[in-house]
């Protein structure tokens, strides 16, 4: 199989380093790829759309359907692995490992066992023993929230400068995901609950379909969102700049949401009870 | 010739490096035994074409695609299209880019599944596992 594998890889090698040399020099001002529409883009975007960032104008404007469905395509991978992972019916496990805080005693309770009833300094801890990482655990505390800020950051202002929906909605998600891997996967799922990423993943979703509707009741076509002007009460193209906003924070709630989604799921095996 | 030929590979070596970095996540889907490597192998493969596609929108002397002065009212300054670069690879890309994280997480939930059917991620086990 090495040997096959290597070959079928030269060979593939060789024929793609052949029709390399019929490209253009990299950075050619002049290569094909940058004289169809990108020249359009670069000089009428600000005008027709009022937003600086180009790469947000193409995105959520003029090629609004691929990132429509780019975000279905991301919720449907969540649903995906919700469909295939998760099981529903809850098992007791055989035993409960909790430590006791000052002193890092472990207390092992067995199937139909209860913890005794001052037990205020107790954690519970994951079967497979992991140690009490008192620097970890505060410094991921110390910094998720300047994670979630700059997460709102990157979304917000997407037009201005690099950042967007989905690389904002990444951000937000990777620190619940830290969250949930220095301290555990419980305490994460206590407070963001696998019904709320369910939920926030489809609402993303939504809120962008939803706004392409929006277009077509008020007589435009699907996604043009100079038809929102009279609604927002400005001009057509300051309409374009809001309503990209408004899909942006679409976007950022459905891939952040997914992101937790597709980690509960994988990290625990769709169990949710024990996980990295 | 000798010369022409260094020269070509000097002013194409993004695409030298996109060919190698395909060519060894290819490699690692065909040779690998292992489920998660073929999947890793699978994400290199994405991460070339990504490349390949970033390298396609730069342009000699451009600056990022974000218009200067763009905040303070718009349309006084010509702008021309040699002066930024090409933002529509970009936007592909950033799609792509999380569209992977999320086939890769399906990819990982099928290899869990797999895991629990067979006892292994080994190919040949489970292929020695589906003879029995």
């Amino acid at each position: 199989m090495r040997v096959i594998g290597l070959l079928i890889v030269i060979a593939f090698g060789s024929l793609l380093r052949y029709g390399v040399f019929f490209f253009p020099e990299w950075g050619d001002p002049a290569s094909p790829a940058s004289l169809h529409v990108s020249p359009h883009y670069i000089e009428e975007a600000t005008a027709e759309t009022a937003v600086p960032n180009l790469v947000t104008a193409v995105l959520a404007d003029y090629r609004g359907y691929d990132t429509m469905f780019e975000t279905t395509v991301i919720f449907a991978a969540g649903l995906a692995c919700f469909m295939l992972l998760r099981v529903l019916q809850r098992q007791v496990p055989e035993c409960r490992l909790y430590r006791h805080i000052p002193t890092g005693i472990t207390l092992r309770i067995e199937k139909g066992g209860k913890l005794p009833t001052e037990s205020g300094s107790f954690e519970r801890i994951d079967a497979n023993w992991v140690p009490h990482d008192l620097i970890i655990k505060t410094t991921a505390r110390f910094i998720t929230p300047f994670l979630q800020i700059f997460a709102l950051y990157v979304i917000a202002h997407g037009h201005h400068s690099p950042g967007g929906g989905f690389q904002g909605g990444v951000i937000l998600g990777a620190a619940i995901i830290m969250f949930a891997i220095s301290y555990d996967l419980r305490r994460s799922i206590q407070r963001i609950g696998e019904q709320a990423t369910a939920v926030l993943g489809s609402a993303g979703v939504l809120i962008y379909a939803g706004t392409g509707v929006l277009c077509m009741v008020l007589g435009a076509d699907f996604l043009n969102y100079s038809a929102l002007a009279g609604l927002m009460g400005v001009d057509p193209v300051m309409a374009r700049s809001h309503s990209m906003l408004i899909v942006e924070i679409g976007v950022g709630v459905a891939v952040s949401a997914v992101m937790v989604w597709i980690y509960y799921n994988l990290s625990s095996a769709g169990r949710h009870d024990e996980g990295l | 010739m000798g010369v022409e030929l260094f020269t070509d590979i000097a002013s194409q070596y993004n695409y030298l490096g996109v060919v190698i970095l395909m060519m060894i996540g290819l490699y690692a889907m065909i040779a690998k035994n292992n489920l998660v490597k073929k999947i890793i192998g699978m994400n290199i493969f994405q991460t070339a074409i990504i490349l390949f596609y970033v390298s396609t929108g730069a342009k000699r002397g451009a600056t990022i695609p974000i218009i200067q002065h763009g905040h303070n009212g718009h349309g006084h300054e010509v702008i021309h299209a040699a002066e930024y670069i090409n933002p529509l690879p970009h936007v592909l890309m950033l799609t792509a880019i999380v569209v992977s994280v999320a086939t890769l997480g399906v990819a990982l939930a099928l290899a869990i599944k797999v895991y629990h059917q067979y006892g292994t991620l080994e190919e040949d086990e489970i292929r020695g596992r589906l003879r029995e």
